[in-house]
């Protein structure tokens, strides 16, 4: 419309034409942020970023500092450099901590992985009820853990054990058990909640990473000519390790830092038998007003915490099979 | 290689049964097509042949075998899946290797005869290569590789193509015909693709709604459908179907909708009165004076032919190709015949060929 009311430019105005483009004014700096996709970003991204600062970055920094310092409860302290950790190197208490964190972690995380495992494979087959099984299985993971561990120091009572009382009805022993005051029982009845409570979740998990297992691949494998074990050595185990991987990293970390069942079942008792880092830290800091050193015996975790993590990230990312060219 | 025998086979899943007593014989070294609709049965009865689906009634045998109650990997055949069901975390030579690497075949012979089988293929240069690193066509000649290592006595084969584009399609097609001529393996082959079925086999057979509707050699099928249901699904495009009554007044005669009126053979004028269909290939019908009408709705030239849609008077539809490059336009109306021994006829009722 416009050049047919103005007819053809002239020469002059082409020209000027020209220059403008060469040369844009350079539009106000407030419109310019509006349209800059990093300002943007940036913008989107602070809410999060600031969550983040002041309820995860704040209180760890707070925490490895106090691991400097010789704080008490009610006494903000003073930087002593690595006096907490040099006394905790010395402490036989603080080494059966690692000791039973480490024994604690490995021996419940293999148990989780191996019952949860084959919970999966049952769960996938084609069973009856197969979604009220499904549901009931998740019951252990949503029950508030301090709840389930009062269930087990009841299970777990020197007198009034169910255990006990069935295995003695039965007559497979003649003596109750004392499950929470000898240290290897302590241990093992400890592992045993835990893993009750943990299996859910390894459980479900897994089911969910065999259900992403196309169904052709076992007919394949069966008229390939696959027994039911071979189907689950060459196809569902390799196509399941990505999954596993991430659970088991989950499922690690969360039991290394187990605090509430230990609490709630021993105290870290019989003898520190069942003393895992985090309830020493807890002990020492909290209940016994050392802030400094319970903050140390936390920042001592981080680097257990850290090779766990590492461990996953080199040792079990994508699979070569994973990558490239997509569908 | 081994012929396949079906007889009387049945099946049901819970109270619905999809396949009505289904009788096919597969002689040796044949290719042999399966096609259908969506839904009419063709791949739960392969799968019944490669022992992944149970048989409810009826007999299969592979060779001399009853195979009813034979274990899939004792029955020596090899599917290729619509997906490929290729292993991801295995290498293609890896996938092409597992049938043998489960028999505990000798290392030495599992190399030659993956090295054979990707010569024929063309996948020499792709051996390390993971599944997800090929392309659709490589993927689909890696399970065909996988089935061809086995050197099994039948080869099923579930919509192959169906997840590659045209241009592929058409060249797989070719390639796994040429595979079979060389081969000689006994094949079945499920599709939907009516060219698929009519270009590749030696023998097609229709189903359609869980019983067989035809079984033929492609031209056959295509010449003389045994009912409306053959005669609609095989050619492209489409038969033509025009619904009328025989009559005999001065010479057997078709009469349709709308005052269409066929000429016919002297033959075909059994029972003057009965409904019937008539059904014309779109190729053969022709101009002609003394033709019926039909008013051009649609021209799609294709370089090769012109086709044209239009509707009769009676409101039917028509559809026609010519090889030579009339000038039509829509609107126009223009009189077609069908030379009386190239025409189909149906009872009105059955379906059946008369």
């Amino acid at each position: 419309m416009r050049s047919m009311v103005e007819g053809a430019p002239t020469k002059e105005k082409r020209m000027a034409s020209t220059t403008v483009a060469e040369a844009p004014p350079r539009p106000p700096l407030a419109k310019r942020l509006q349209e800059s996709r990093g300002f943007l970003s940036f913008g989107f991204m602070l809410p999060a970023a600031l969550l983040l600062l002041v309820f995860l970055t704040y209180p760890l920094g707070l925490g490895v500092w106090l691991g400097f310092t010789d704080a008490r409860i009610g006494r903000p302290g003073i930087f002593i450099g690595l006096e907490n950790y040099e006394y905790l190197w010395d402490d036989s208490v603080f080494w059966l901590s690692v000791f039973n964190t480490l024994l604690y972690t490995v021996s419940a995380s293999i148990l989780k992985f191996m019952l949860g495992l084959w919970l999966a494979l049952l769960l996938n087959e084609n069973l009856p009820l197969k979604s009220f099984f499904r549901a009931v299985v998740l019951l252990p993971w949503v029950v508030p853990t301090v709840l389930s561990a009062i269930a087990f120091w009841w299970i777990y009572d020197s007198q009034f054990s169910i255990i006990s009382w069935a295995l003695i009805e039965m007559g497979i022993i003649d003596h109750r058990i004392n499950f929470l005051g000898d240290p290897t029982n302590a241990r093992a009845s400890v592992i045993a909640a835990n893993v009750w409570r943990g299996i859910p979740f390894v459980a479900i998990t897994l089911l969910a990473g065999l259900q992403t297992i196309p169904q052709s691949l076992y007919e394949a494998a069966t008229l390939d000519g696959a027994s039911r074990w071979q189907l689950f050595r060459y196809v569902t185990l390799p196509l399941l390790t990505p999954i596993i991987a991430i659970t088991m990293t989950f499922s690690v970390l969360f039991t290394f830092t187990d605090f509430q069942l230990i609490y709630v079942l021993t105290r870290g008792g019989p003898v520190n038998a069942t003393h895992l880092m985090a309830t020493l830290s807890f002990q020492r800091g909290i209940s016994g007003g050392l802030l400094g050193e319970g903050a140390a015996i936390a920042v001592a975790m981080i680097p257990f915490l850290l090779a766990a993590i590492l461990f996953s990230y080199f040792g079990l990312q994508r699979r070569k099979w994973q990558q490239g060219g997509g569908d | 290689m081994a012929s396949v025998g079906i007889r009387e086979v049945r099946k049901s899943f819970g109270s619905t049964e999809i396949l009505h007593g289904v009788s096919i014989d597969i002689v040796d070294g044949e290719f042999v097509t399966l096609v259908g609709p969506s839904g009419c049965g063709k791949s739960t009865l392969l799968r019944m042949i490669a022992g992944l689906e149970g048989v409810t009634s009826g007999q299969i045998s592979i060779g001399e075998r009853v195979v009813n109650n034979v274990a899939p990997k004792e029955r020596d055949i090899a599917m290729v899946f619509q997906n490929y069901a290729l292993y991801p975390h295995m290498t293609v030579a890896e996938n092409m290797a597992f049938s043998l690497k489960l028999k505990n075949a000798a290392k030495a012979e599992t190399e030659a005869r993956v090295q054979r089988a990707a010569e024929i293929l063309g996948l020499v240069p792709l051996l390390s290569r993971y599944p997800r690193q090929l392309s659709g066509g490589q993927r689909q000649r890696v399970a065909m590789g996988r089935a061809i290592v086995r050197d099994p006595q039948v080869f099923l084969f579930d919509e192959p193509l169906s997840n590659l584009d045209a241009k592929l399609r058409v060249a797989m097609r070719a390639e796994i015909k040429e595979l079979h001529q060389r081969l000689k393996t006994t094949t079945v082959y499920v599709t939907h693709d009516q060219i698929e079925a009519m270009t590749m086999a030696d023998k097609i057979v229709v189903m359609h709604d869980g019983i067989v509707e035809q079984i033929g050699r492609p031209l056959d099928l295509y010449d003389r459908p045994d009912n409306l249901f053959v005669a609609s699904f095989i050619g492209s495009p489409a038969m033509n179907f025009l619904h009328g009554e025989i009559g005999s007044d001065g010479g057997p005669a078709f009469h349709g909708k709308g005052g269409v009126s066929v000429p016919l053979n002297g033959a075909a004028g059994a029972g003057g009165g009965t409904p019937v269909v008539l059904g014309a290939r779109p190729e053969h019908l022709k101009l002609s004076d003394d033709g019926f009408p039909v008013e051009i709705v649609v021209v799609e030239p294709t370089g090769s032919e012109i086709q044209i849609i239009g509707r009769t008077p009676g409101g039917e539809e028509i559809v026609a190709n010519f090889r030579e490059r009339h000038a039509f336009e829509p609107g126009q109306t223009v009189k077609l015949t069908v030379e009386p021994n190239l025409i189909h006829l149906f009872n009105g009722e059955t379906g059946k060929r008369l």
